[in-house]
C-alpha cells in the first residue's frame, strides 16, 4: 500500500473505571475501503469508533484518522469524517430537504455551494421525491439514507456507521448498502459496524472483537477458510430437532446446530458422508430431509470466533 | 377454545394512511407466531392494538378472548416490548430488574431465580452492575426482553426485539422464547430478520396493512414459485449492476462471497446469457424464506 492509510490504530486502549472496554487495538484501513468491525453487544465496538471520530480520548495507544491523531487535533479529524450514530439525530418534524440545508449549514455550506450540495445529496440517495415530506412520516429504512446523506454534506473522506441498518428490512437493507459502495467507489473509506452478517459480506476486509480485543482481522474469504475450514451441510425437512444430536455422533460430524428452520452441520471435507448423513436423520424421524452443501457464511465465522473465547473468563468489573 | 392472541379484520387510520386494512390472524398457546412485513407494513400497529394501547376503527382485538384495553386479568396475562421501550435510564442492570420483579410482585426467590438465568443467557451478568444510559443499543435491547420475560406472562407480544442484538445473543434468546413456548406461552413477534422468521411456528407476511401469506415456513417454501440461483464469477459489482437492469431477476442478495438471486419462473437463459460475457454463471440453490418474502413484495409492489 503507497498511500496513507484513511485510519490507523495502534495499541488503541481505553478504560473506564477498572473495565477494559477497548484493548490494544492495531489496524489499518485503506482510503476508499469498506472495513467491516463486527463483535458481540459489549465488545467495544462503539467505544472505538467514539475514539476514532475524537468524541473520547484514549487511555492508551494512538489513532490517525484522516491524516490526523485522534488525540492531538480532534478537531481536524472531526472536519474531516461523517458519522452516523445508533441514535437518530434527524429533525423529525422538519421535511427531508430542510434536514439537509440545516446539517449543510451547520457544516459550514451557504448560498449556492449549500444547494447544490443539498440536490447531490438528494440525487444520490435517491431522496429526491421525498424532499417535502417531513422527516417523522418516512419508513425507517428511508430515514436512514438520509442520516447518511446528512453525514456526507460535507464531503468527508472517512464516514463511520454505526449500525445504520438496525432494524431496517431487507429490501430497504439493500438499498443502503448500494450507497455504501457507491461512495466507496468514488473514494470514500467507509468504517461500518453491523449485526446482519450477509451484508457484512460487502466489505473488503472484517475485524472481529472479542471482549475490547481484535482477535481476527481479514477478509470474509480468508476468515472463513481460517476460522470455518469444515465444509457446512443445510438440512432442511420436518421434525428435524430429534435429529441433531443422532447426526453429532456420526464419523466426520464435527457439529449440528439449528439455523432458521433447518441444520447446520460442519463436517470434515475428507470423511463426510452422504448417505450416512441422510439415514441417520431418517431413523430419527425426520420427514423428508434434504441435505446441501454451501459455502461458510460469515455468522458461521462469528460464531467460531465468539463462541472460542469463553463469556465471563475475562475479570468482570 | 379461544386463541391466545385474536385478531379480527382490525382496521386503522392515521390520515391518510391506512396503517391497517382488514388484518386478521390467530395465535393459539404454545405457538411462536411470527409478523414479518417491510417498512410500514403495520406490524407495530397491530402489535399496539393487540396490547390494547389505541382503539380500532374496525375489527377486534383479543388477549385470551379478553378486550387488552381493560385492566386486572388481561394486564397480568400480557407482557409487552414495544420498539421504544423506557428502562430506568438511571438505574443498573441488576436494579432495573429488581424494579421490575417489584411491580410484578415476584415472591424474592422465583426473581433470583429468572434473574440470574435471564442474565446470563442475555450476557449481561458481567454488565449488572453498569447503568442502563452506558449500555449499547443491543444491550439495553437485551435488558428490556429481560424486564419483559421477568414476569413470564401468558402471552407475550415483542416488536423487533432483537434489533441492534448481536448474533450469538440472537441465537441464544431465540433458543429461550422456544423453551416459554413449548411451556405453553403464545408469542407474537415482529421482525426483519428472515432467518427468524423461519424459526417460527407459523408466520404471516404483512404488507399494507393485510396479511399476504400465511402458514408454517417450510409449508410456504413449498409454495414458493420463483426460482433461486447462486451467481459465482464475474466481478461482483458489475454482475451486481448487469443483473439489477433485468426485469426478470426478482432479488438480488449476498450469500457468501457470491450472489445469491431469484427469477421469475422459466427466465433462467436469459439471466444466464447476460451473465455470461461478465465470466458469472448461474448454480440452482434450494429457495429460503428471504427469497419469498423479497419476491412477493416485490410482486405487490409493482
Amino acid at each position: 500500500m503507497s498511500e496513507a492509510p484513511a485510519i490507523e490504530a495502534v495499541g488503541l486502549s481505553r478504560t473506564f473505571g477498572k473495565f477494559t472496554a477497548v484493548d490494544s487495538v492495531s489496524f489499518s484501513v485503506a482510503p476508499g475501503e469498506i472495513f467491516g468491525y463486527l463483535g458481540a453487544n459489549g465488545a467495544g465496538k462503539s467505544t472505538t469508533i467514539r475514539m476514532l471520530i475524537g468524541l473520547l480520548a484514549p487511555t492508551r495507544g494512538t489513532a490517525r484518522v484522516a491524516g490526523h491523531d485522534v488525540a492531538s487535533d480532534p478537531e481536524a479529524v472531526k472536519g474531516r469524517i461523517g458519522y452516523m450514530s445508533q441514535k437518530f439525530s434527524l429533525y423529525l418534524d422538519l421535511p427531508v430537504e430542510e434536514n439537509l440545508r440545516f446539517f449543510g449549514g451547520a457544516y459550514g455550506l451557504e448560498g449556492r455551494g449549500l444547494a447544490a450540495r443539498t440536490q447531490e445529496i438528494l440525487a444520490l440517495t435517491g431522496l429526491a421525491e421525498h424532499r417535502r415530506t417531513v422527516t417523522g412520516a418516512l419508513p425507517g429504512g428511508i430515514r436512514q439514507r438520509l442520516a447518511l446523506g446528512s453525514a456526507i454534506l460535507h464531503r468527508p473522506s472517512v464516514v463511520f456507521l454505526d449500525e445504520p441498518t438496525a432494524g431496517v428490512d431487507p429490501v430497504a437493507r439493500r438499498g443502503f448498502w448500494r450507497l455504501i459502495r457507491d461512495l466507496s467507489r468514488q473514494g470514500t473509506t467507509v468504517f461500518v459496524t453491523t449485526h446482519y452478517l450477509d451484508e457484512a459480506e460487502y466489505c473488503r476486509r472484517i475485524g472481529l472483537m472479542v471482549d475490547g480485543r481484535l482477535v481476527a482481522l481479514d477478509t470474509p474469504a480468508r476468515l472463513k477458510e481460517t476460522w470455518v475450514p469444515d465444509r457446512v451441510l443445510v438440512v432442511r425437512g420436518k421434525e428435524l430437532t430429534a435429529a441433531a444430536g443422532a447426526l453429532r455422533a456420526l464419523p466426520g460430524v464435527h457439529a449440528a446446530e439449528p439455523f432458521g428452520a433447518g441444520l447446520h452441520l460442519r463436517v470434515d471435507p475428507a470423511r463426510w458422508d452422504r448417505e450416512g448423513i441422510h439415514s441417520a436423520l431418517v431413523s430419527a424421524g425426520a420427514v423428508e430431509p434434504s441435505v446441501e452443501e454451501t459455502e461458510p457464511s460469515l455468522e458461521d465465522v462469528f460464531l467460531a470466533v465468539v463462541g472460542s473465547a469463553v463469556p465471563g473468563a475475562e475479570a468482570a468489573p | 377454545m379461544e386463541p391466545a392472541l385474536r385478531a379480527a379484520a382490525m382496521a386503522k387510520r392515521f390520515g391518510e394512511v391506512a396503517a391497517l386494512a382488514g388484518l386478521s390472524f390467530e395465535v393459539p398457546a404454545g405457538e411462536l407466531y411470527g409478523l414479518v412485513g417491510p417498512d410500514g407494513a403495520g406490524k407495530t400497529t397491530a402489535i399496539r392494538a393487540l396490547a390494547g394501547l389505541l382503539d380500532l376503527d374496525s375489527g377486534e382485538a383479543r388477549v385470551l378472548g379478553m378486550d387488552p384495553r381493560g385492566g386486572g386479568a388481561v394486564r397480568e396475562a400480557l407482557g409487552l416490548l414495544p420498539q421504544q421501550y423506557s428502562l430506568y435510564r438511571d438505574l443498573s442492570v441488576g436494579e432495573n430488574l429488581r424494579f421490575f420483579a417489584r411491580l410484578y410482585a415476584l415472591p424474592r426467590k422465583v426473581f433470583e431465580r429468572r434473574a440470574e438465568r435471564l442474565l446470563a443467557i442475555t450476557r449481561l451478568d458481567r454488565f449488572v452492575d453498569r447503568r442502563a444510559d452506558a449500555l449499547s443499543g443491543g444491550m439495553y435491547k437485551k435488558l428490556a426482553l429481560a424486564a419483559a420475560l421477568l414476569h413470564e406472562p401468558r402471552v407475550l407480544l415483542l416488536d423487533e426485539p432483537t434489533n441492534g442484538v448481536d448474533p450469538v445473543s440472537r441465537r441464544e434468546l431465540w433458543a429461550l422464547l422456544h423453551e416459554f413456548v413449548q411451556g405453553g406461552m403464545a408469542v407474537l413477534v415482529s421482525t426483519p430478520y428472515m432467518d427468524e422468521a423461519e424459526r417460527c411456528d407459523r408466520v404471516g407476511l404483512a404488507y399494507r396493512g393485510q396479511l399476504l401469506l400465511e402458514g408454517a415456513p417450510a409449508d410456504l417454501l413449498r409454495g414458493y414459485d420463483g426460482e433461486a440461483y447462486e451467481v459465482g464469477g464475474g466481478e461482483r459489482d458489475l454482475v451486481d449492476q448487469s443483473l439489477d437492469s433485468l426485469a426478470a431477476v426478482r432479488a438480488v442478495t449476498p450469500a457468501g462471497s457470491r450472489l445469491r438471486v431469484d427469477l421469475s419462473p422459466g427466465a433462467r437463459d436469459e439471466v444466464a446469457a447476460a451473465l455470461l460475457p461478465l465470466g458469472a454463471s448461474l448454480r440452482p440453490v434450494a429457495p429460503t424464506f428471504e427469497d419469498l418474502f423479497l419476491s412477493r413484495i416485490r410482486g405487490e409492489a409493482r
